[in-house]
């Protein structure tokens, strides 16, 4: 059975571009808004990361932070995001991914975890703080449930690293762009097509890459060599300040083709 | 000289189930080449004897066993002895482990040097050491903090380090560690980050914890010469991350359970375990994961991690390491609480009975003395480890205990 991933990126890929995975947190900056920006968002991007807020996310940088911040302050809570994933499966066939530290996890308990985020027709889960190495039970309870993995490798990772981060993602790859966190960036990350290269050179999963693209040039950079563009930080802010997501959306999706 | 060695973590860093490498992928290699030099330095005789030099001829070890005749009295129980880590260079224990680090740094080639501090005690002696090789130092402490420790600020900024303060979250010991998690994330490859205690991803709980064994070690010989005997009946210490305690335990804690110790960690309970405003991880924690490692950990059924209260900045912390972790699951260590008004009453104890002034944090594992030296035998022997001098914390206790004694000025 093909999935919703995998067909999202062989859709941009029959239409000659990368794929456009745009990124939000849930409950930003309120719960109904990010309703309404998803759903503008949707519009153009190909799948959608729904950030689950966290009180300690040490791979994002200030504007992701903040906007978590915010989010639970708000009240934002696991199975409130959740309710948000449901809310959008109810009006869309595109792919639906978390992304989520850990902790979130251990806390719920992870087969329940897994078991409400497929109940809410999640596709998959990002997971920026787990390695492979240290989810030798999600993985197994992930792959029976049928809910997609995407573990992350990095400019610094070694061919090692990448056997084994590309052996466990079920859904696709992500590959940071740069040594850092989260954040728009004005600066052409330059070490991804080297990265990105050596991934492909042993792996046939659809590679994305994120961290610091913010607008159509550097996603159209990057379109070049991975499959997709992951956007974060530009949106958060835009969306935090209740401006609409389309035109950006669209400039985006203009800058995936190749 | 050597740096001991012992059974626990496993090769994939795990204390039982704690401990582990939860981080960004981006960090993995680098959490890989330190496990590597730090393996290499470790059986190096030429890195151990210039450990082992600096110990002794700039920090001032080994640092005194002393007995505590005075407050033993006052107590009425079991001989007290304390260790005396507020006599190193900088004031405390945390001195020991900054200048292994720092020298595996230079071995490493790293010139540039990230740390978070709490209290600043792990800060200044990171700093220090900086200052003594000539590397660029850089410090994460929480705003508040900042607040609370402005002498060590100033010592930091002093000894060339830059002091960056951190705004984000609780503006804490925790926050301060994201930040320099950031940062050396984002600088991983030139960026060597010093951790002040035993906690974050593997190796650092068990380099931490092997730097400062000196404390235990010394312990056993020490108490030797004096009582005829390496092993007393109790050992003390406070308890935030766990850096003080691990030095002091480690040593006896893999000894048969017959003639083990008993190894008491004092954790800051601040208003109290039941009212929710504390740092007890152990007493009021669950089984989580923050900075890398899986440990005790205060946080909310939604995973979220619960602001830590104490009034010690080096406690305040929501989490203890996972050694200390997997002792508590396992009893091989007790951990008791300590609320802000025992450590007060305890830091009042040490100052006026016995002339030595602790730090606040020290003063927990002082408070609960109060407790146990009069249930046990005079023939009893209790070391504590008295893991820092309270210089940096008479402002704030002045603060406080003048406004309970009424004398204070008012702040309103």
């Amino acid at each position: 059975m093909t999935t919703r991933i995998q067909e999202a990126f062989d859709h941009a890929k029959f239409e000659n571009r990368a794929a456009f995975i745009g990124y939000l947190p849930a409950g930003y900056p309120t719960r109904d808004s990010f309703l309404e920006h998803a759903k503008v968002l949707l519009e153009s991007a190909d799948l959608l990361e729904i950030g689950l807020p966290y009180s300690d996310p040490l791979g994002d940088g200030p504007t992701i932070q903040r906007a978590s911040e915010v989010s639970l302050l708000g009240g934002m809570t696991v199975e409130g995001t959740f309710e948000q994933a449901r809310a959008l499966r109810a009006i869309t066939e595109k792919p639906l991914l978390i992304m989520t530290y850990y902790n979130p996890i251990l806390a719920t308990g992870e087969e329940s975890f897994i078991a409400s985020a497929v109940e809410a027709g999640v596709d998959g889960l990002i997971l920026p703080d787990l390695p492979p190495d240290e989810a030798d039970t999600l993985i197994p309870l992930a792959n029976t449930a049928g809910l997609k993995l995407t573990f992350l490798l990095a400019p610094t990772s070694t061919a090692d690293r990448i056997k084994l981060v590309t052996d466990n993602c079920t859904g696709f790859v992500y590959a940071v762009s740069v040594t850092g966190v989260t954040g728009a960036r004005a600066i052409v990350p330059t070490e991804v097509p080297d990265l990105v290269s050596r991934i492909k050179a042993i792996s046939d999963k659809p590679v994305a890459v994120g961290f610091g693209v913010a607008d159509a040039k550097t996603a159209h950079g990057i379109a070049q060599v991975a499959d997709g563009v992951v956007v974060g930080s530009v949106l958060v802010t835009m969306a935090g300040r209740g401006e609409s997501l389309h035109a950006k959306a669209q400039e985006i999706l203009e800058g995936c083709r190749r | 000289m050597t740096l001991p060695t012992y059974p626990l973590p496993n090769e994939r860093g795990r204390f039982g189930r704690f401990g582990g490498r939860y981080v960004p992928e981006t960090l993995i290699p680098a959490l890989e080449e330190l496990n590597a030099a730090y393996a290499a330095a470790k059986v190096d005789p030429e890195f151990l004897n210039e450990f082992h030099s600096i110990l002794r001829e700039y920090v001032g070890r080994p640092s005194r066993l002393y007995f505590a005749k005075n407050l033993t009295e006052r107590l009425g129980g079991a001989k007290i002895y304390f260790k005396r880590e507020d006599l190193n260079h900088t004031g405390a224990h945390k001195i020991n482990n900054t200048v292994g680090q720092v020298l595996l740094a230079k071995r490493m080639g790293k010139k540039r040097i990230i740390a978070e501090t709490g209290a600043g005690q792990h800060g200044v002696a990171t700093a220090t050491a900086c200052a003594l090789f000539g590397l660029e130092c850089i410090v994460y402490q929480g705003e508040e903090d900042v607040r609370r420790q402005s002498l060590n600020v100033f010592r930091m900024k002093l000894l060339g380090a830059e002091v960056r303060p951190v705004s984000s979250g609780t503006k804490t010991l925790k926050d301060a560690t994201n930040e320099a998690i950031r940062d050396w994330v984002t600088n991983v490859r030139e960026t060597f980050y010093v951790l002040g205690s035993v906690v974050g991803p593997h190796p650092y709980p068990a380099m931490v914890r092997d730097f400062q064994s000196v404390i235990g070690e010394e312990t056993k010989a020490q108490l030797l010469e004096v009582e005829g005997r390496e092993i007393p009946d109790a050992l003390v210490a406070c308890v935030g991350g766990g850096s003080n305690a691990i030095g002091l335990f480690a040593p006896f804690a893999y000894l048969d359970p017959t003639i083990r110790p008993r190894l008491i960690g004092v954790e800051a309970a601040g208003h109290g375990v039941e009212s929710g405003l504390h740092a007890a991880s152990v007493a009021g924690g669950k089984v989580g994961v923050l900075h890398g490692s899986m440990m005790y950990l205060l946080y909310d059924d939604n995973g979220q991690i619960q602001p830590a209260h104490s009034i010690s900045a080096g406690l305040d912390y929501p989490g203890i390491g996972p050694e200390h972790s997997f002792y508590a699951e396992t009893r091989v260590a007790e951990y008791v609480p300590a609320t802000d008004t025992e450590a007060l009453e305890g830091f009042k104890l040490l100052s006026e009975c016995e002339g030595i002034i602790p730090a606040l944090e020290t003063a927990h594992a002082v408070a609960y003395l109060r407790k146990l030296a009069p249930e046990m035998g005079k023939d009893k022997i209790i070391v504590v480890n008295l893991s820092g001098r309270g210089d940096k914390d008479v402002n704030e206790a002045m603060r406080i205990l003048g406004d309970l004694e009424g004398k204070g000025e008012s702040n309103d």
